[in-house]
């Protein structure tokens, strides 16, 4: 009885976590924003990214060493710091030992210090181009890595970016290649609820390897004409702007891509 | 347990980070209409000959895609390519369209079609193709008496823009209407009647009576109108086919501005009396008659609903002609024209969703079109003098007619009739012969 109360609140604990960590858009009030400036954000890693020369490698290699070296002094006195009184002290003894804990840790602490200081020096001696250089190396390879998995659900930077989506000017220049090829049936009623979501599979020059319907079942529905000739005008404003106007960089994001069409605005004006 | 909750979490928390697909919202495109292409149909040497002998068309194949053509075109929703950009042969194109050569001159659907003559009967094949997606959207066959060719051309436009639209086509339909001639002070007024294109005009009555406001049955050809009987304006109802008329019912007074009802079954219209004028119906089988209103102000021009539950009307009854709705026996009566002006001859969409209305404001005669509860009023076009809006059977394009100013010498006059569909945008002049006023449009022939 009383677990499965803990294992409830618990999972409801989560639950709220979630909702308040994922629907924080909902319990604010619409904000007056001034118009929107585009911002274009650019990757700036291919651009920044130099190729370093050979002769840095084997000084990068060195500094990685020393950073290995320095790593290896800190460590002893982090290992006094985990030291804990194994018995229960007597109550006569707890100050005692406490004090001596104390004493214990606080020395390997100013040890500490002073360990960084040196290894603070010993990294402004190292501080030359080609150890940026080195640096960037570094964090090149890392995002290769990254790039390659991608499909892996992790938090870093460039998912980050995968999530964000198109930027403002991406977008735009994708949308206003569509609306120009897209011609819409005049005839359907406005106050009907007519979406068609598009998903498509883009190589990476912007031509489309597979577009499908994601409500195709509705498509062949009785009494649901409309939306089948929503659809169908939404499948030729694809095929008529191909190759889709997609960004130059970043293929991973939208290499799969979903059209929403929807003309209700146009058809009611 | 532990490990439970922890999967449970990750579960839960998993669909939280995997909105990685890119969402583009697509609602913005060009109001242009769809361009396609309409091949000639192709015909055989010797179908040519035994048509041209019959209905004395050369080549009928291309007569019926021409039909095709214009009724695509006036509809304003599309817009057919000439045919002199077309690279592929007519006979060739209906086997097996290259698609290349049609996207090739912009063509989003291609129509390719075979005329034969088998049996003294005319065949008909047409087929649809999506040029974009490369496949063939429709495709159908029809057996017909040669003299019946217009009509094949109108029932493939009618088939196609299903297709492509997704609602009924209008164009197997035709019009009735008020043929008028001689100066405006004696003018000459006689029934007529046309293919919705304006092909096959025929005149019904001589013209010896003054005949006005023609209005089909929806469910058959009997049209009721009114004219002068013993010089008194009375309800008429007329057999098409047979050319029979008959006075309907026997009213001490005169009546005006019939309708059928959806079913056919009544007629719905004013009865004046001492002044004021008040809306019956009238029962075609047992002749009983029945009144919906009784109020002492002008109630006239009633027009039911497609579901026959409810009646909408004008009316002087708050100072100023309004158009009210009311149930159809008369309850539940509710004004629903609140805007500045007159509001008149109310007509309910053959969908059911609008009502269109000519309404009168500062000198100027405007048609439009409001909700059923008189909310989202849109006025369509403006002019002079223009009146009497009537639905095409789709509820999708309107018939009205328009006249012009006389000079100081009354000259100058004449009376036109236009279409006008629902944007606003495509206003056509309805070519006739003689001038023309009061259209009514036809339910589809074909159903």
């Amino acid at each position: 009885m009383n677990r499965s109360i803990i294992i409830s609140s618990a999972l409801h604990l989560v639950l709220i976590l979630i909702t308040a960590m994922s629907l924080p858009f909902l319990s604010k009030k619409p904000i007056n924003l001034p118009p929107i400036v585009s911002v274009e954000l650019i990757q700036i890693t291919k651009k920044t990214n130099i190729p370093f020369a050979p002769k840095a490698k084997k000084i990068i290699e060195k500094a990685k060493e020393k950073e290995k070296k320095l790593v290896s002094e800190q460590a002893p006195p982090k290992k006094v710091k985990k030291k804990k009184p194994d018995a229960i002290p007597l109550p006569d003894e707890i100050t005692k030992k406490v004090e001596k804990i104390k004493e214990e840790k606080q020395n390997p602490e100013k040890i500490d210090n002073e360990v960084k200081q040196v290894s603070e020096f010993e990294k402004k001696e190292l501080f030359d181009p080609s150890n940026i250089a080195a640096l960037i190396d570094k964090s090149k390879t890392e995002t290769s890595e990254k790039i390659k998995k991608s499909n892996k659900i992790t938090q870093d930077q460039e998912n980050n970016l995968e999530n964000i989506g198109l930027s403002l000017s991406e977008e735009d220049a994708l949308k206003a290649q569509i609306f120009g090829c897209w011609s819409i049936p005049l005839g359907l009623p406005y106050n009907e609820n007519l979406l068609v979501r598009i998903k498509l599979q883009l190589d990476p020059d912007g031509s489309v390897t597979k577009s499908e319907i994601l409500d195709h079942a509705r498509m062949n529905k009785p009494g649901q004409a409309f939306y089948k000739v929503l659809a169908e005008s939404a499948l030729r404003a694809v095929k008529l702007c191909q190759p889709l106007r997609v960004p130059s960089s970043g293929y991973e994001r939208w290499r799969e891509l979903q059209l929403n069409f929807d003309a209700r605005e146009m058809l009611e004006g | 347990m532990i490990r439970k909750i922890l999967l449970l979490t990750i579960i839960i928390i998993l669909p939280v980070r995997t909105y990685a697909l890119i969402e583009v919202d697509i609602t913005r495109g060009n109001l242009d209409p769809l361009p396609l292409a309409v091949s000639p149909l192709s015909i055989d040497d010797k179908s040519k000959k035994s048509f041209e002998k019959i209905i004395n068309i050369e080549n009928i194949g291309s007569e019926i895609s021409i039909i095709v053509e214009n009724n695509l075109k006036t509809s304003g929703l599309f817009n057919p390519l000439s045919k002199d950009a077309f690279l592929q042969a007519p006979d060739i194109a209906n086997l097996k369209p290259r698609f290349e050569d049609w996207s090739l001159i912009k063509a989003q659907a291609l129509i390719t079609g075979k005329v034969s003559y088998i049996n003294e009967k005319l065949r008909v094949e047409f087929r649809l193709w999506d040029v974009l997606a490369a496949k063939e959207m429709m495709a159908l066959a029809f057996t017909t008496v040669p003299s019946n060719w217009r009509r094949v051309g109108h029932i493939i436009s009618d088939k196609i823009y299903e297709r492509l639209t997704g609602e009924k086509g209008y164009f197997d339909t035709r019009i009735i209407y008020v043929a008028e001639e001689g100066p405006k002070t004696q003018r000459i007024k006689k029934l007529a009647i046309m293919d919705q294109d304006g092909f096959n005009n025929k005149f019904l009555t001589l013209g010896n009576e003054l005949v006005l406001t023609p209005r089909f049955n929806p469910t058959s050809q009997m049209v009721t109108y009114l004219s002068y009987f013993r010089n008194l304006p009375r309800v008429y109802l007329l057999d098409i086919e047979t050319g029979t008329q008959e006075v309907v019912g026997d009213f001490p007074g005169m009546t005006f501005a019939p309708r059928f009802s959806p079913n056919g079954k009544k007629i719905i219209m004013s009865f004046a009396k001492d002044g004021k004028s008040d809306i019956y119906t009238m029962d075609l089988e047992n002749r009983v008659v029945e009144r919906i209103t009784n109020h002492p102000s002008i109630d006239t021009s009633p027009s039911y609903s497609p579901d026959g539950k409810y009646i909408c009307f004008n009316s002087d009854r708050s100072g100023y002609q309004q158009i009210y709705v009311m149930k159809s026996d008369g309850s539940n009566l509710k004004r629903i024209s609140f805007g500045k002006g007159l509001y008149g001859t109310p007509v309910w969409s053959p969908r059911g969703d609008l009502i269109a209305f000519t309404k009168l404001h500062k000198g100027k005669f405007y048609i439009g079109v409001m909700r059923v509860d008189g909310s989202g009023e849109r006025l369509l076009t403006e002019n002079f003098y223009q009146e009497a809006p009537s639905w095409s059977p789709n509820g999708r394009v309107l018939i009205f007619y328009r006249e012009t100013k006389t000079n100081a010498k009354g000259e100058g006059f004449s009376a036109k009739l236009w279409s006008i569909d629902l944007t606003g945008y495509n206003e056509r002049l309805v070519e006739t012969p003689t001038d023309a006023s009061d259209p009514s449009w036809s339910s589809l022939l074909s159903k």
